[in-house]
C-alpha cells in the first residue's frame, strides 16, 4: 500500500477514535441552562421530561470500546501498513498464482517468520493431524485398505462428499453416470484402473453420432434391435437380421459380440452390450436415442481437488463395493 | 422555553441540514477508510496470472444466471477457513474478479458454492442436474431450469456486452504480450460474437459459464 493510502487510513481511523471521545465528552456537558435532575420545562400527560446527564454505566463502556479500539489497532493489522504486534493476519493477500499462494505460505510457516497467517496455521495444524493417517493408509494396498472397516468409512465420507452427486450416495449411479456396485466397468475394476480414473478423470472417446452412418431414422432402429438381442432382450427381430452386417461398424469399440472395450483390454469406455447392464437406459427408445445422437461420457479429474493420498483411500471404497 | 436557545445540543438536534451533514459525515468514514483506498490498490486490481476473459458464449451463461436469480442462493466467494477450501478449492483472490461487472460473490449459501465449479462436473451432469436436479442430487432443493435447454440465444446483444465489458474493464491490466494495455475483447471477438453463440441454447451457455467458473486458480 502506497504511503498516501496507508496515512489517508490511519488519520481517519484514530481520528474518528479520538473524535468519539471529544464528541463523549461534549456529550456529558450540561448545555441545557437546567441543572442536573431538574426538569427541563415540559410535560406532555403528566409525564415531566427532567435534565438527565448520560447514564455513568453507558459513558463508562463507551470510554472502554474507545480504549479497546486503540488496543485493537495496535496489536491486528488496522492502520494501513502498520502489521500489528502480532503479526497477525487471516490469510495471504495480493496472490497472482497458486504457485505463489504456496510459497507465501511456506513463507509464512517458516520459523521465525514472525507472522501468524490464521488460514495456513489452521490448514497446517489438520494436516499435522490428518496427514499421517492418509500417509499410512496410502502407503497399504488398495485391497487391503477394502477389507478394513475403519479405513473405508473415510473412504465413504470422502465418496459422499465428492463423488455422491453423480454416482449416488449409494454409489449404484443414475442415467449416464456409472453404477459403481455392479463390478462391471467402462475402464476396468482393477484396483489401479479405478485410481487412475480418479486422479486422471476420464474422457470416453466419444460414441459418435450414428444416425446418417446408418441410414437414418430406420437404420436406428434396426440397430437398436439388434443391440437389444445381444443381451437376450425383446427386441424385433426382423429390425435386428437386417442391422446386424453393420454391427462390423460398432465392434471396432464394442467387440464384435458386444463384449465391450474392457474384455478387449483396451481402454476406450466402450461398454459391454450383452450384459445388461444399461449406463443410459436399455429400453429401445433410450437405445435408439444413444445411436442417433451419440454420448460422451466425462469424468472429471480429481488429483488437483482431492490429492493422491484421499484418492486412494476413495479407490479402495470404490473397489469395496463390488469386490465384498 | 429561553433556555433553550442557548442549548448546543438542540441546534444539531432540532437543526434538519446539520443533523443530515454530521449524519452523513458519520456513516461515510468506515466506506472512505475501508473501500476507497481499494480502488488503488496493487493487490486489488492486478488480474490473476491466469486469468482469461469470458468467452462470448460465457458471457450469455453468465447473463443467464444473473438472470435466473442463481447468485441468490449460490455464492461465488470462497473464504479463507479450511472447512471452505477442503470443500471447494483455494479460498477466492481478489485478484480473480477484477473483470467481474458485476460481481456475483452473493451472500447468501442455499446451495454450494460456485467460484470454482469449474471442471468437478461433467456437462452431461450439468444438464440433468439444471434440467432436474433431484435427478442426479436426490435430497437436493434447487429448482428445475427445464426452459434453459428450449431457448435457443439469438446473439442479437451479445457484440453489445463485449463492447460494455471492454468500457467497464478499460486499463484494468488485460495486457498483450509486450505487457501493452489492450481491451479484454479485439475487434474480431466483438465481430464474431453473433455467430459464436447463434443456434445455442441457453443451456450450452450456462454450462460454459458455469465451467469456465475457478480456471484462473487451478
Amino acid at each position: 500500500m502506497s504511503s498516501f493510502w496507508s496515512i489517508w487510513i490511519t488519520v481517519l481511523s484514530l481520528g474518528t477514535l479520538v473524535g468519539c471521545y471529544l464528541l463523549l465528552r461534549w456529550c456529558l456537558k450540561n448545555f441545557a441552562g437546567v441543572p442536573e435532575g431538574e426538569s427541563m420545562g415540559h410535560e406532555f400527560d403528566g409525564i415531566e421530561e427532567l435534565n438527565n446527564p448520560l447514564p455513568k454505566w453507558w459513558s463508562t463502556f463507551f470510554l472502554v470500546t474507545i480504549i479497546w479500539g486503540f488496543g485493537y489497532l495496535l496489536l491486528y493489522p488496522g492502520l494501513g501498513n502498520w502489521a500489528g504486534l502480532l503479526g497477525w493476519k487471516s490469510s495471504n493477500q495480493g496472490i497472482v498464482s497458486l504457485e505463489e499462494s504456496k510459497q507465501l505460505s511456506a513463507a509464512s510457516l517458516a520459523e521465525g517468520s514472525g507472522i501468524l497467517n490464521q488460514y495456513d496455521r489452521e490448514v497446517q495444524q489438520a494436516d499435522e493431524k490428518y496427514g499421517p493417517i492418509f500417509k499410512a493408509l496410502s502407503a497399504r494396498d488398495i485391497e487391503d485398505i477394502a477389507k478394513d472397516e475403519e479405513a473405508l468409512k473415510i473412504g465413504q465420507r470422502l465418496f459422499l462428499q465428492n463423488c455422491a452427486q453423480c454416482h449416488g450416495s449409494d454409489a449404484r449411479g443414475t442415467t449416464g453416470f456409472p453404477d459403481l456396485t455392479d463390478n462391471d466397468w467402462l475402464y476396468g475394476g482393477k484396483p489401479a484402473d479405478i485410481k487412475y480414473s480418479l486422479i486422471h478423470g476420464r474422457v470416453a472417446q466419444g460414441m459418435m453420432a450414428w444416425k446418417s452412418a446408418l441410414g437414418g431414422e430406420q437404420g436406428v432402429k434396426e440397430m437398436a434391435a439388434y443391440v437389444l438381442s445381444l443381451s437376450g432382450r425383446e427386441h424385433n427381430a426382423e429390425d435386428a437380421a437386417k442391422a446386424a452386417p453393420k454391427f462390423a461398424m460398432c465392434a471396432a469399440c464394442h467387440g464384435s459380440e458386444g463384449q465391450g472395450s474392457v474384455a478387449m483390454g483396451i481402454p476406450l469406455g466402450a461398454p459391454a452390450l450383452n450384459d445388461n447392464i444399461w449406463l443410459y437406459g436399455g429400453s429401445q427408445r433410450a437405445i435408439e436415442e444413444t445411436i442417433r445422437n451419440g454420448r460422451a461420457g466425462v469424468m472429471p479429474a480429481w488429483l488437483d481437488i482431492l490429492g493422491e493420498d484421499k484418492i486412494h483411500v476413495i479407490s479402495a471404497y470404490v473397489y469395496s463395493l463390488s469386490n465384498k | 422555553m429561553e433556555n433553550n436557545i442557548e442549548n448546543k445540543h438542540e441546534k444539531v438536534e432540532k437543526h434538519v441540514g446539520w443533523f443530515f451533514i454530521f449524519t452523513i459525515m458519520a456513516i461515510s468514514i468506515g466506506g472512505l477508510v475501508e473501500i476507497t483506498p481499494l480502488f488503488f490498490q496493487k493487490e486489488t486490481t492486478t488480474p490473476v496470472t491466469n486469468l482469461r476473459p469470458y468467452t462470448a458464449l460465457e458471457m450469455e451463461g453468465r447473463d443467464i444466471y444473473i438472470r435466473e436469480g442463481c447468485n441468490v442462493c449460490h455464492s461465488q466467494m470462497i473464504r479463507p477457513f479450511r472447512a471452505e477450501t477442503e470443500r471447494y478449492g483455494h479460498y477466492s483472490v481478489a485478484g480473480e474478479h477484477v473483470w467481474e461487472h458485476p460481481f456475483l460473490w452473493g451472500s447468501k449459501r442455499t446451495g454450494p458454492d460456485l467460484a470454482r465449479v469449474g471442471g468437478r462436473y461433467s456437462d452431461d451432469w450439468h444438464r440433468a442436474h439444471l434440467i432436474d436436479p433431484r435427478s442426479v442430487v436426490p435430497e437436493s432443493n434447487m429448482p428445475a431450469f427445464k426452459w434453459l435447454a428450449e431457448n435457443k440465444l439469438d446473439g442479437k446483444l451479445t457484440a453489445k456486452k463485449l463492447e460494455t465489458f471492454n468500457l467497464l474493464t478499460r486499463n484494468r491490466g488485460h495486457k498483450d504480450e509486450q505487457g501493452n494495455s489492450i481491451p479484454l475483447y479485439s475487434a474480431e471477438d466483438i465481430a464474431n460474437a453473433k455467430s459464436d453463440v447463434e443456434g445455442k441454447t441457453e443451456m450450452d451457455a450456462i454450462i460454459a459459464y458455469l465451467q469456465s467458473l475457478g480456471h484462473a486458480l487451478k
